[in-house]
Parts: C-alpha cells; structure tokens; sequence
C-alpha cells in the first residue's frame, strides 16, 4: 500500500473519496432545503401585512409588519387554548414520567411471574389505530359521566388521561433499556445503606437515569402538545387545545395566513425549543433504551 | 394476612439476604418482595386497561350492534345487528364497502411510498453523517425540526404553500418555471395523494434519521478500521458492514413507520379537513367520517375491528418473516 493513503487512514479509518464528497454535499443541500422550505414560508408570511399573503407568493416581503403577532390573540382565543394545552400536556408529561419511572423500575430490576406479558401487551398497545379505541373511549367517557357524574368527555382531565397513555409504552420501553445500563451493584450498595426499594429508586438509579428521563418527559411533553384527533373529539368551547384552535383562523370566505403563520410559529416555540435544547438527551436516551 | 400461605416461588435473593430473620419477618418480607413489582405496574396497568384494552373490547361488541345517535347514552341498549356492520362493510359492490376497499387500497399505496422515502432518506443521512465534519452538529439540529414542530403548525404551513392561487407550490411551477398551463389544484382531486406524500415524508423522515443515528453509534469503529486496513473504500464500507449491521434496528424501525403511517389521522386531517379527497382518504378519517359525520358507530366500530385484524396479520407475518431471515443468516 502506498504511503500516502497510509498516512490517511491513519487520520481517519473512512477516508472519503470525492464521489462520497460530492454526493454528501449534494444530497445533504438538498435536503437542507427541503427541510427548511416551510420553516422560511411561515417566519416570512407570519411578518406580512394580509393583503400580501392573499395574493401572489412573494419570496421576499415586499411589506413587512408584526402586526399578525397582535391580532392572533384577537381573533381567537389563543392565550385560552394556549393554557388549556399547557396544562393539559404539563400534566400528562408529569403522570406519565412519573408512572413509567415506576413500571421500569419494576421490569429492571425484579423477576415476576407475567413480566413478558406486561412489556408485550403495553408495546402491542403502540399499533392500535387511534381510531380504534376513540369510538369507545368517547361512549366510556360519556357514560362515566351520567352515571357518576365526573365529567371526563369534554374536560382537561380525560384529555390528560388519554394523553398519558399514548405516551406510556414508548417511555417505560425506554427507561427499561435505561434502568438495565444502570449498575446494579449500585442500588444494591443503597439497600445495604438501609434505602428502602423505592429509596434506592429514587436517590440512586433515577439520578443515574436522568438523561433517559429527560428524554422520555421531552417525548410525552411532544405527544400531548401535538395530538389532534382526540382533541377534536374530546373537546369544547372552554376546553379546546392549540390543536384544534388553529383551525379558527379560516372563515367561511377568508383565511387570515399571515395569522395561521403567526400563530403557529408561536404555539411551535414551546416544544421546538425544549426539543432543540435537550435533543442531546432525546439521541443517548434512544440509543440506550430503544436501540439495543 | 398471616394464614396465607407463603408464594411458591421462594425467592433466591430473599433466603439470601436475612438468614438469621425470625420466621414472621421473613415471610411478611418474602410477601412484600414478590408484591411490590406489582404494586409498581398497577397504575400503567390500570390506565392501558382503562384507555386502551377495555375500549377494544367495547370497541369489538360495539361493531356487532346497531349503534346510532340514538343510543348514545345509553349504548348498551342498542339493538343487537349480528354481522350486519360487518357484511355492510366488505359488500365491495355497495357504495359503503366500494368506498372503504378504495380506501384501503388509497392508504396502503401511500404507505407504502411514504415508509421507503422516509426509510430511505432518514438512511443516507445518517450515514452521510456519521464522520464529523464542518458544521454536522447544525445540520442534525435543522434535521430534527420537522420532528419537533407540531403536527397542525407544520401541516397548516404545508397546507398553504399547496394553496393553489396565493401558495408557494404554484407560485415556483406555474409563475416562475412556466410548467404548467392553468395553477393546478394540490388540496382536492388527484393531486391530493402527491401532497399528502410530501408532507407526510417531510415530517415522517426525521424519526428514521433520529433511530439510524442510534444504530449507528452502535456499530463498533475497529470493524471500520479493518476494513479499511483490508483496501475496502468508502462505498464499500457502507455495504459490506454499515447496512447489514443496521438490519436490527430497520426491522423495527420499518414495523413502527408502516404502523404510525397506516393509522395516520393527523396530517390529512390538517390538510384537507374533515372529509379528505377520496385520492387522499386513508382510511383513519375515513372511519372517523363514517363514525362522528353519519353518526353511525356501529359500522365505524366494525372498519375499525377489521383494521386492527389487518394490522395483526401483517405485524404478525412480517415479524415472522424478518425474524426468521435474520436467524438463517446468522446461522
């Protein structure tokens, strides 16, 4: 072999050719555009004035105004819907964290008679079409209703409910994989210590887990604030989420688009963000949990 | 509690653990060691039940009864139907059961080439990006975009740009490359299929990406090393190690995609509303149209059985099919 390439592999073991070069840098334009064609139309069409975005496209603005950002809180009940999403995918987020914590910890660390059953059954829940299950859910949560008088159909707290399911399998499959990459010499030492089993949960593997939480309470936070089809159903006048309020821009002649963009620029932030800045936790959380 | 007998499954770590403990202690101790995992489980199990495995079964009996507005308070005194929704669904020459084998075969169609761009995308990126260069980190950050948005805020954004006299789409085609005589319509009609499959790829692609990135940390760099050391290039590499060690990982990421795409509701319902063109009518909202829109659960209930039964069967082949594949080849 000739000394030149030698010395290459030596620097890195995929020395890359020109053609993987340039196919990288094509390929990977390309779909850096594709990624952010939307992104440029709803940051520029949020900052137009209305007759601008009901006329022809315009790559560049030829007017720009913020006034969209002040009037969508007018049109509709934003800051409502706003709350109404945040407390209900807070929620979900905190139930389900903690409930899946609890269900992990439980399949990590101990040997139980329908211990495959459980993992089985909770991931298989994962395939049925939403669909399914919103007939039903709909009659239980009505019924629940007239005959006890907790009303579930309609309120934050069956949408809470539902919310948290969804993202209950994913999470304890996750922080199972977690759990198991946690030494068990350690909560072992704990319970010497005198640490109770959940003692031993909460002061040693959940410290030593927190990426993996992180990660799964990020998941959860995405799966409620996100959902459409059970907020479509579930929900009324008082209690509707960002989801189906977005919707409220279209009359029945005009649609406000400097508006719809407005908005949804905003209601992206909260989730966007978060994502962006613990995505580091989302890549190693996967990589331990889901990926094995 | 103390006349029950003790578990029969005496615990190793117990015995273990206290051999000199006083009889009661230990057993009351054997008692609340073989209870706490379940004491853990019951509040996951408890909402699975109530959210999901209790519904299916209503869900099930529901489809064998005439269930309609009517009877919404009250649904267990709806009239039995017998098989009644079930042959109204599958009677291929009735407009009901024409309109859901259309849009069964409508949905498995878009499946189809929304789960192998979103695979094969999400692949060549991850791969393009498993060496460092200049400027990965941002890359990876802008990939994940499409993942973190919203479903509604992305789709409303996509819905847009397909308006067909004020969007981006026809603004590019019709306007400034002239490919097009009149600006065509992308929300209704037969164009309604390619845009449900852009945006559902533009949105689908990232989680591919996100789960080969993971795979690939997981492959060892001393192979690369080897091969390299043995004159394989670039190309080569990818073939010969990188793709056949991800085949793990892509029987479960395939499985996920095909299922999350199939049930998909979300994004033709942002798109196109509550009743989709039939080019685009997957069949979660067509279920959901012929349920909430008619009213009629039964016949919803029973689409919705035979999907689940449907979803089963290729589940179940498929994992038999590419478990057994991945066996042969190890052996």
């Amino acid at each position: 072999m000739p000394k030149h390439s030698q010395v290459v592999q030596s620097r890195s073991p995929m020395a890359p050719p020109k053609s993987f070069l340039v196919s990288r840098l094509v390929f990977l334009t390309l779909l850096t555009g594709f990624v952010l064609l939307p992104v440029y139309v709803m940051i520029s069409s949020s900052l137009k004035p209305l007759q601008d975005v009901s006329g022809k496209f315009q790559w560049i603005p030829s007017g720009l105004t913020v006034q969209p950002y002040f009037d969508i809180w007018k049109t509709v009940p934003l800051a409502d819907y706003f709350m109404n999403s945040l407390i209900v995918a807070g929620a979900a987020t905190v139930f389900s964290v903690v409930i899946a914590i609890f269900a992990a910890y439980a399949v990590s660390r101990y040997s139980f008679r329908g211990k495959r059953l459980f993992t089985v059954t909770v991931l298989s829940t994962q395939m049925f079409p939403g669909i399914l299950f919103l007939l039903p859910l709909f009659l239980i949560y009505v019924n629940i209703g007239n005959a006890t008088g907790i009303a579930l159909f309609g309120s934050r707290t069956g949408l809470i409910l539902t919310y948290l399911t969804f993202s209950l399998p994913f999470s304890i499959w996750m922080l199972i994989g977690y759990f198991d990459s946690v030494p068990r010499d350690l909560d072992e030492a704990a319970k010497v210590d005198g640490c109770g089993p959940i003692g031993a949960l909460f002061r040693v593997i959940v410290p030593a887990a927190i990426p993996g939480i992180v990660a799964v309470a990020v998941y959860a936070f995405m799966t409620a604030w996100g959902e459409v089809l059970f907020a479509s159903v579930m929900t009324n006048d008082a209690t509707r989420t960002l989801a189906v309020g977005l919707q409220g821009y279209s009359t029945q002649n005009d649609v406000y688009w400097n508006q719809v963009m407005a908005a949804s620029l905003v209601v992206s932030l909260p989730v966007v963000g978060g994502f962006l800045l613990l995505q580091r936790y989302l890549v190693t959380g996967l990589t331990a949990g889901a990926v094995k | 509690m103390t006349t029950t007998a003790p578990p029969r499954t005496g615990k190793r770590t117990v015995r273990k653990n206290h051999p000199g403990a006083a009889p009661r202690t230990r057993r009351s101790g054997r008692l609340r060691r073989i209870s706490l995992p379940y004491l853990l489980l019951l509040p996951a199990l408890v909402l699975e039940l109530l959210v999901h495995l209790i519904p299916m079964i209503i869900g099930i009996v529901v489809s064998f009864k005439e269930l309609t507005q009517f009877y919404l308070r009250d649904w267990g005194s709806a009239p039995w139907a017998g098989l009644d929704n079930y042959s109204l669904t599958v009677d291929f020459d009735a407009p009901v059961g024409e309109a859901l084998l259309s849009s069964f075969f409508t949905t498995c169609l878009f499946t189809f080439f929304s789960v192998g761009l979103c695979w094969l995308i999400g692949t060549a990126a991850a791969i393009f990006m498993q060496e460092t260069f200049k400027g990965r980190g941002i890359l990876r950050t802008i990939f994940l975009v499409p993942y973190a948005l919203p479903v509604y805020a992305a789709v409303i954004t996509w819905a847009f740009m397909f308006q067909r006299d004020n969007g981006l789409v026809n603004h590019v085609i019709h306007d400034q490359l002239g490919l097009t005589d009149s600006p065509p319509f992308w929300l209704i009609g037969e164009n309604s299929f390619i845009t449900l499959l852009v945006v559902s790829v533009w949105k689908g692609w990232p989680f591919a990406f996100l789960i080969m990135m993971a795979g690939l940390q997981n492959i060892p760099r001393e192979i690369y090393e080897a091969a390299a050391l043995d004159g394989a290039g670039v190309w080569q590499q990818i073939r010969r190690i990188t793709l056949p060690s991800l085949r793990p990982v892509n029987q479960v990421l395939i499985l996920v995609l095909f299922l999350w795409t199939f049930n998909d509701f979300n994004t033709p319902f942002v798109l196109f509303g509550k009743s989709a063109p039939s080019a685009a009518d997957l069949i979660s909202i067509h279920i959901y149209q012929s349920s909430f829109q008619t009213w009629n659960f039964g016949t919803g209930s029973a689409m919705s059985v035979l999907l689940l039964l449907f979803l089963l069967v290729v589940t179940g082949v498929y994992l038999l099919f590419t478990s057994r594949g991945r066996s042969a080849t190890d052996a």
